[in-house]
């Protein structure tokens, strides 16, 4: 039970970390402003999921505050899950209102 | 005593270091966009991606020097990163707050 546990936390923040460090090289190498927002929008959404999940797992360790550390992560996971898209559709809009324009295929990189 | 606490603290939380790791080099590139960055929505774009995985950091620091409180620095440290944002969105578009 305990190697189960441990092995299920090594997954999911392994793929955790996999989703936040592909988040991070899309924003670096995208051509474009409107072509970072898709790894910026939804990987890091992801990420962010699975690192709670591990964490949720993790907690359960120490049974005399176990659930108020979940009680918090439970929080922060829902709050991520609202903030992260509200926050990435503020920044197209702003942008698309601002008047940048997309990417088309064969102009240089920005 | 104090190194045999640390030695067995870093033997097993190995995969959270690990993931910590990966947090702080995502960071790391994301902060080369935000300087880089053409226009100011990169900026802002990179920016609210930096303070989403400081976040994390934060939450998993919690977990390596167990010390459950730094959860409620997390938690604050993403709502002041979802406000600032929204923030400096709505003063680059109306010029003023309020």
């Amino acid at each position: 039970m305990q190697l189960f546990r441990e092995i299920v936390v090594w997954v999911l923040l392994m793929a955790g970390a996999f989703f936040s460090l592909t988040a991070a090289v899309g924003v670096l190498r995208f051509p474009d402003f409107y072509t970072r927002l898709h790894p910026a929008g939804k990987n890091d959404t992801l990420g962010v999921l699975l690192f709670c999940s591990a964490m949720l797992i993790e907690c359960f360790r120490y049974p005399e505050y176990g659930y108020l550390v979940a009680g918090r992560l439970v929080l922060m996971v829902l709050f991520m899950l609202m903030a992260s898209p509200i926050a990435c559709h503020a920044i197209t809009q702003a942008a698309y209102v601002d008047g940048l324009r997309p990417w088309k295929k064969g102009d240089p990189r920005r | 005593m104090m190194l045999a606490q640390a030695e067995s603290m870093l033997h097993t939380d190995i995969p959270t270091l690990v993931g910590g790791l990966a947090l702080l080099f995502g960071i790391m590139l994301l902060l080369v966009r935000a300087i880089a960055g053409p226009t100011n929505y990169d900026r802002i774009l990179a920016m609210n991606a930096i303070g989403t995985k400081t976040a994390l950091f934060v939450a998993l620091l919690g977990f390596i020097t167990e010390r459950p409180a730094f959860l409620d620095i997390a938690l604050a440290y993403a709502i002041l990163n979802f406000v600032g944002t929204i923030a400096i969105l709505k003063f680059i578009r109306h010029r003023r707050l309020g």
